[in-house]
């Protein structure tokens, strides 16, 4: 099958590519270079006029797993608001702030995406993150396994095991999840709240192991480099939330000591103690320290406003921030020696003073930052706000004059503390192209995703032109994937499953000894049934192709 | 399969119940039943529903079994001994010697309710039993918050237990540095057990605020905890959810299995029990499938028979633990020529698409 896309304008940071009037060949699901003029086209479509992208790829949205699945069982009334029918086509599900799996994969395909990454998979739970990642249609996924409070880590590293060892611990987690990154959340932090510690600074020795959260970040970011992971250690940092956070969120920085190191939804680390209020905006000193960290990137975690849910491993800050929630509930577990999860559902409101000033920082911080390879388009989905509302965020970065206009509309006492009026900055087509695409794809080793280069997965979205940004972005023309047009429109038109994305770094098996004993010990679940199995991912997904990264160990 | 096929295509809204399957079985019977406008409930929604509930309406904090067997140094059971259906609980998170944190290891049980269950093995653990009706549980743990939040509460005790004990169980609460009250919703049958459940958490989150305490709620089995988890991440509801209108509206009143054969609603009933061969369908007029382990004898008989496999036994599959939180591989302990549920429905929505 080849299909020819002619005369669109294509828009392919990963080659430098700005704007330039070109024809796109796919053959088989892949782009390849222009064919022998005897070649017959199956297919042609005329893009003249039409903007050319790759698919947008997530790197950081909570889709599946347990705490996804409390926040759906807490939720009736906000999936009554959005109820998803089924048709022909397309699966019955539910939709808004904490979307069943079906709804997701849909709705992320219309909106042009491609691929999604779930940022929080305890290891324990990976099982059932992928399972429900298995049921989200059309996107490929993947996930991130969770370290930092997991008692067997936190044993080693008070025994003052080497680092080779804490290594292939890292690399056994991730061969046993099938995931293809590793976070850390408020390190060591969601194990001191099992021992009734509400708070967890940087430097703040665990009360039961004597380790600090910059010890663990230290560790795994050093672990992160050796086994030669593409994506670096993804951090959320200590100190959610808190007003004055920003220099636990500069010491996180530091922690990594040139490494490289994702800080994740730094919104919300990003707070100052400055005003009447003792709550300010740190956009610029945060962004001040990542323009010149270049081994440091970040994802926003841009709030917007109206009615969502927060779901986290972040236990401690959940817990702190249970009586904040509206409607006025939540959940807070520990987890299996593994780590936690809590989910709050929260209103942010553009008249309230804190809700105002957290949309004007994330905003200050995407206009701060220098390098669009360095600073991603997240809400944290469903944290900040929903994913489906990235385009109403795409048109507050590329109007500057409908930013304002927003701008003039919210709280006044957080008005007067931002500096979001006198930033002049809008993004162009192609920066949103490098937050959205090509720099995701690079940031996770995603060769052939994120670029219209030859051999890339034709994973592609056309967009017509419109004044409108944000009803351009929610309902591109075109969406292909893997070749096949799955969406016209905002609307589906043909369903698959995607593929998984996981990393394979290679590891001395001799851990897996280490481990058995451990679970014997002391868990109430084999080892033998903590890893999951190649044929079982086939089966969680529909026969989705499970693709392993390999890595190329940064040590000897 | 045909049969079960004509059956539904007929139904103008099939019941889906029982539902006691693995993690295929209950993707597949959900897919089924939002094609056919279908109702789902589990067999034990009745007991579900209570958890259900409290989490819609308040939510809870809670633990999971290694944190139980590592941690706890309190257990609070309440209720009923939940020993009768979680037969290894006390062997394996309580009454353990060893965990990573104390080289002898001591968590004391304090029996809140009936006490411990006749018949069971003794405990080597120091226990208390605070004996109360399980209508008055609801009412004594809304003294033991007000008790742990300092505030005041009624001189002459409640449910038959003086202020005097209340108030040392109380103590003993805050004292625990990791205390776990632990249920199992289906023992909590009395009139709007919810509310049971709500005073249950609400305690615990109390507790919550200078210690760590929290609730351990057990599900029950028959896949309840299975099925729970794969519709909610379809649809964002559990059982007792009908597609009628082509999606997903939950009502854990109008769509119980009793009410809809009672009432006539249902007319149509595919019953699944791949577990067990005792769970059979409640006796009805209405036309039945049943999807059952093979060697369950129904009465009256229905109209169509699937004998199934067990998951675990026949075939490999996915549970989830009775702690909603691990999904579990179960392997295939034998060579069996029958099918899955998923497979049987398979082959029912084959023979639909020639109806």
């Amino acid at each position: 099958m080849l299909l020819k896309l002619t005369r669109g304008t294509v828009v392919d940071p990963a080659h430098g590519v700005d704007g330039v009037i070109r024809d796109v060949y796919v053959r088989d699901g892949r782009i390849v270079a222009a064919p022998a003029p005897d070649d017959r086209i199956d297919r042609e479509y005329d893009l003249a006029g039409r903007i050319v992208m790759a698919g947008a790829i997530d790197m950081h949205t909570h889709i599946g797993g347990g705490k996804v699945n409390i926040a759906r069982a807490m939720l009736p009334e906000d999936h009554r608001g959005d109820p998803v029918p089924r048709t022909e086509l397309t699966r019955a599900s539910c939709g808004h702030a904490a979307p069943g799996t079906f709804a997701a994969g849909y709705r992320y395909a219309e909106m042009g995406y491609t691929a999604c990454f779930e940022p929080a998979v305890l290891p324990v739970n990976a099982r059932q993150a992928h399972l429900e990642m298995g049921d989200t249609p059309i996107v490929d996924k993947g996930g991130y396994a969770m370290l930092g409070s997991d008692d067997f880590l936190l044993r080693l590293m008070a025994s003052g095991a080497e680092q080779a060892l804490i290594n292939d611990y890292v690399a056994w987690t991730l061969h046993a999840t099938r995931c293809i990154a590793i976070k850390v959340v408020n390190p060591g932090g969601i194990s001191a709240f099992k021992f009734n510690e509400r708070t967890m600074q940087l430097d703040e020795a665990h009360p039961y192991y004597g380790v600090t959260p910059r010890d663990i970040l230290r560790t795994l970011s050093r672990a992160v480099h050796d086994l030669g992971l593409a994506h670096p250690l993804h951090v959320h940092s200590s100190n959610l939330g808190v007003p004055g956070n920003v220099d636990t969120t500069l010491g996180t920085m530091e922690a990594a000591e040139g490494l490289p190191i994702h800080l994740t939804h730094v919104q919300f680390h990003s707070y100052g103690t400055e005003g009447d209020r003792k709550f300010s905006s740190a956009a610029a000193r945060i962004a001040e320290a990542i323009n010149r960290s270049p081994n440091v990137s970040c994802d926003v975690g841009q709030i917007l406003f109206g009615q969502t849910v927060t779901a986290s491993g972040d236990t401690m800050s959940q817990h702190r921030n249970a009586p904040h929630g509206r409607p006025r509930k939540s959940v807070v577990m520990d987890i299996e020696c593994d780590a936690g999860c809590g989910v709050v559902p929260f209103r942010y409101r553009d008249r309230n003073f804190v809700n105002a000033l957290q949309w004007a920082i994330g905003l200050e911080l995407f206009l701060m930052v220098d390098d669009p390879w360095r600073v991603f388009l997240t809400t944290d989905h469903p944290n900040g706000a929903p994913f489906t509302t990235y385009p109403h965020l795409i048109r507050l970065l590329m109007d500057r004059s409908f930013r304002n206009e927003r701008l003039a509309t919210i709280n006044p006492a957080a008005q007067a503390m931002t500096t979001l009026g006198s930033l002049d900055r809008e993004y162009s087509l192609y920066e949103i192209a490098i937050l959205t695409r090509a720099a995701p794809a690079r940031i996770l080793g995603l060769a052939d995703r994120g670029h219209l280069g030859v051999g890339a997965a034709a994973d592609i979205t056309v967009y017509r032109r419109q004044d409108d940004l944000e009803r351009m972005f929610t309902a591109p023309e075109y969406v292909f994937k893997d070749g096949e047009v799955v969406a016209r429109n905002g609307r589906i038109v043909q369903t698959t499953w995607g593929r998984f994305h996981a990393a394979a770094p290679e590891f001395d098996r001799g851990i897996e000894r280490r481990l058995k004993e451990y679970f014997d010990r002391y868990h109430t679940i084999r080892f033998g049934n903590f890893g999951i199995a190649e044929d079982e991912m086939a089966s969680f997904g529909h026969g989705a192709e499970l693709v392993s990264h390999a890595c190329r160990r940064r040590t000897p | 399969m045909s049969g079960a096929a004509r059956l539904l295509h007929a139904a103008r809204q099939p019941l889906f119940a029982g539902l006691g399957t693995d993690v295929g079985g209950s993707r597949a019977i959900v897919r089924l039943a939002e094609r056919c406008g279908g109702v789902l409930d589990h067999m034990n929604s009745a007991a579900g529903v209570r958890d259900t509930m409290v989490l819609q309406d308040s939510g809870w904090i809670a633990t999971t079994l290694s944190e139980v067997r590592n941690r706890a140094d309190l257990l609070v059971v309440a209720g009923r001994d939940v020993v009768g259906r979680f037969p290894r609980f006390y062997e394996r998170c309580i009454t353990n010697t060893e965990s990573m944190f104390s080289g002898e290891r001591r968590c004391e049980i304090v029996f809140l309710g009936e006490g411990p269950a006749e018949g069971a093995p003794p405990l080597a653990a120091a226990v208390t039993v605070v004996p109360c009706a399980m209508e008055q549980l609801r009412g004594v743990c809304a003294v033991l918050r007000a008790l742990v939040a300092g505030r005041r509460a009624p001189t002459m005790g409640v449910g038959g237990l003086p202020l005097d004990v209340l108030k040392s169980l109380a103590e003993r609460m805050q004292a625990a540095r990791y205390g776990v009250l632990a249920w199992s919703a289906a023992e909590l049958n009395v009139p709007h057990g919810e509310l049971t459940v709500q005073a249950l958490c609400e305690l615990v989150t109390e507790l919550g605020r200078r210690t760590r305490f929290s609730g351990l709620p057990l599900a029950g089995g028959d896949g309840d905890a299975t099925f729970e988890s794969v519709h909610l991440w379809h649809s964002g509801f559990g059982a007792r959810t009908g597609y009628g209108r082509g999606y997903a509206v939950y009502d854990p009143y109008h769509f119980s299995t009793a009410r809809m054969l009672d009432s006539g609603e249902a007319d149509a009933l595919v019953w699944i029990s791949s577990f067990s061969e005792t769970r059979t369908p409640p006796a009805t007029a209405v036309p039945t499938v049943v999807l059952g382990r093979a060697g369950m004898s129904c009465a009256p008989e229905p109209a169509v028979f699937i004998p199934v496999g067990t998951p675990g036994l026949d075939h490999p599959g996915h549970l989830f633990r009775t702690d909603r939180v691990v999904a579990l591989p179960l392997a295939g302990l034998r060579t069996s020529r029958l099918p899955t549920v998923a497979q049987a429905i398979e082959a029912i929505e084959g023979a639909l698409a020639c109806c």
